[in-house]
């Protein structure tokens, strides 16, 4: 699940990702102002910017912090959704529910990796996180209390972070794009499995549709915040599509996904909670009520329903596992001899030194 | 049909306890390995429940008394050593039962032959990280060891007669197959730098229970979570 979500896009606190140091942090010296117009070459003829390639230290800097985030996401959306394996209705169910919750971890492992690329350990990206110095998509701060949810969750969360997504599958770096190509594929699985579990659910008894109604009753406002902020309070979100980091604006993504889930609701047989909902004939899109934005702010800022559990669950995971972290290391330690090339694979590590 | 009930409540109970760990794992890579191991235990599940009726009927709608798993699988958790033990002791056994089903020629043999690819990958886990928690540090020798003494005791029962399979020219020998795990795992063990516990084991009181439907205490608090869902909404589909 677990899209990179315009929220954390937008809303990082991160001052090295400030988005307007470029050409200000070069302007003295004209090797890197030679180096950066080759950049900006290559992002403007939409050529991949690669690991070794040389980069502005801000793009790197929002890179990282996006995929950390998005990777956090993938880790922290495990929760909600293994909340309900053990309790799943039918082994059929829970054999997608399952298979779902370890491709999200598998997501992490690629996100992860793809950050490393930039020069920056998993380890200190699970630092940061566990520090709260990083953040993870604020949807998961909705808990996950009847089954339903992670029908809702499947069709509605995995739903917006694939329209978020799918433009990243063309983000000017290239280790980000690949990994992005590979988790979208996995993701529209997991729309398609949640939309059907509703539908199950929705066809079923009538207790069985009132939980269907009531899940989406509730995600319906987080999904769309997922978006993050509208277009005119989006700090990071110019320089970001300057750098083809991110090709589309979050109102122009939240719409398209309005449009998307309008007709797919209605055959659904469930009720999106918007009275304002309707199709624009002049537009040629659906209009939609007002999203209240003092609680997206309040999530934001720890106040949500299970930013705290969240973030304690996987404090505690990381801490009770650090022994067996620790006897992995240290049996590795004493059965690997050093491999020679050790020192030129440090070597060849990309910009590993200007990213601290 | 009882050997399939027996062969399918090992695998649906493992997986449903290996499934408790998702999101919990030491590590990443463990969240993905072990919800694999449980998604293979599961699919194996479901083959062998279907033989004998409607899977989900079999799973959420029997009493703890109807189930025929091995006390072993329904253990809880533990630490990951814990696991680790449970998962070395039964992917052996599994592991080993298998080989000789997919040769045997009985009625499992297809369905032996198929899984048995799967559980080598599961004793490869389970025997890699006996081996890193054993001779890894002083606290992952010290924990490791305690979750195999732990779970010795359900050990013996793995290799009581099954109805329906030792009986019915499987060409199963129980006794070889006891011999064969015992060696496996105490070679797996002592590499590890750790010891095999002594003492009863195949006499214990345990040997046998799980096959007749007599279980452990955490075992009932376990179905109750699994089915409880599934049984508050009698006859739905889902």
């Amino acid at each position: 699940m677990a899209a990179v979500t315009a929220d954390q896009k937008t809303q990082s606190t991160s001052g090295t990702a400030k988005a307007t140091g470029t050409v200000a942090g070069t302007a003295g010296d004209p090797a890197d102002a030679a180096r950066l117009a080759a950049f900006d070459a290559a992002v403007a003829a939409d050529d991949r910017i690669e690991p070794r390639d040389w980069m502005p230290e801000a793009y790197r800097a929002t890179l990282v912090r996006q995929m950390a985030q998005h990777a956090h996401s993938e880790i922290i959306g495990m929760q909600p959704e293994a909340n309900w394996i053990t309790r799943a209705p039918s082994l059929r169910r829970k054999a997608i529910l399952m298979a779902k919750v370890q491709d999200e971890a598998g997501h992490g492992l690629y996100l992860y990796s793809a950050a490393e690329t930039l020069g920056t350990s998993r380890e200190e990206l699970l630092d940061k996180l566990h520090a709260g110095r990083q953040r993870y998509s604020s949807i998961f701060n909705y808990p996950t209390l009847t089954w339903a949810d992670v029908g809702a969750i499947g069709w509605l969360v995995d739903g917006a972070a694939i329209t978020n997504q799918v433009p990243l599958c063309r983000c000017s770096y290239g280790p980000y794009a690949r990994a992005m190509v590979r988790i979208c594929k996995e993701e529209s699985f997991h729309q398609r499995q949640g939309y059907e579990l509703l539908l199950a659910l929705s066809r079923g008894t009538e207790a069985q549709h009132a939980m269907a109604q009531d899940a989406v009753d509730r995600w319906w406002w987080p999904s769309l915040m997922m978006f993050g902020p509208p277009d005119d309070a989006s700090s990071h979100s110019e320089q970001s599509m300057a750098w083809k980091i991110k090709r589309h604006s979050n109102d122009e993504l939240r719409q398209r996904f309005v449009d998307i889930c309008v007709p797919q609701a209605e055959a659904l047989g469930l009720t999106l909670p918007d009275p304002d909902i309707r199709w624009n004939e002049e537009r040629g899109q659906h209009d939609f009520g007002a999203i209240d934005w003092t609680e997206f702010q309040e999530v934001l800022k720890g106040n949500g329903p299970c930013n705290e559990q969240r973030i304690t669950q996987r404090r505690k995971a990381h801490e009770e596992g650090a022994w067996v972290r620790d006897a992995a290391a240290a049996y590795a330690a004493k059965h690997t001899t050093p491999p020679v090339q050790q020192t030129q694979h440090a070597q060849q590590a990309p910009h590993v030194e200007e990213t601290a | 049909m009882s050997a399939a009930l027996a062969l399918g409540d090992d695998a649906l109970v493992l997986s449903h306890r290996l499934g408790e760990w998702a999101g919990h794992a030491p590590v990443l890579e463990e969240d993905v390995a072990l919800a694999n191991i449980a998604l293979d235990l599961l699919g194996q599940a479901r083959v062998l429940l279907s033989l004998v009726g409607d899977e989900d009927e079999l799973a959420y709608l029997r009493e703890e008394r109807a189930f025929r798993n091995l006390q072993l699988v329904e253990q809880p958790n533990g630490d990951f050593a814990h696991t680790i033990a449970r998962q070395l002791y039964f992917s052996v056994y599994q592991h080993l039962l298998y080989e000789r089903l997919a040769v045997g020629g009985g009625e499992f043999a297809d369905l032996a032959a198929k899984a048995v690819k799967e559980v080598a990958y599961h004793r490869d886990h389970a025997e890699q990280w006996v081996l890193r928690l054993g001779d890894g540090t002083a606290e992952s020798h010290q924990r490791m060891q305690a979750g195999l003494e732990a779970l010795w005791r359900f050990t013996g029962e793995m290799f009581q007669p099954v109805e329906g399979l030792d009986d019915t020219g499987s060409g199963l020998d129980r006794q070889e197959l006891e011999r064969t795990w015992l060696a496996a795992v105490t070679g797996t063990v002592e590499r590890a730098t750790l010891t095999l516990p002594t003492g009863p084991r195949a006499g214990a009181w345990a040997a046998g229970a799980g096959r007749q439907g007599l279980h452990t205490e955490p075992f009932g608090r376990m179905l109750a979570e699994m089915q409880h869902l599934h049984r508050s909404h009698p006859g739905a589909s889902w």
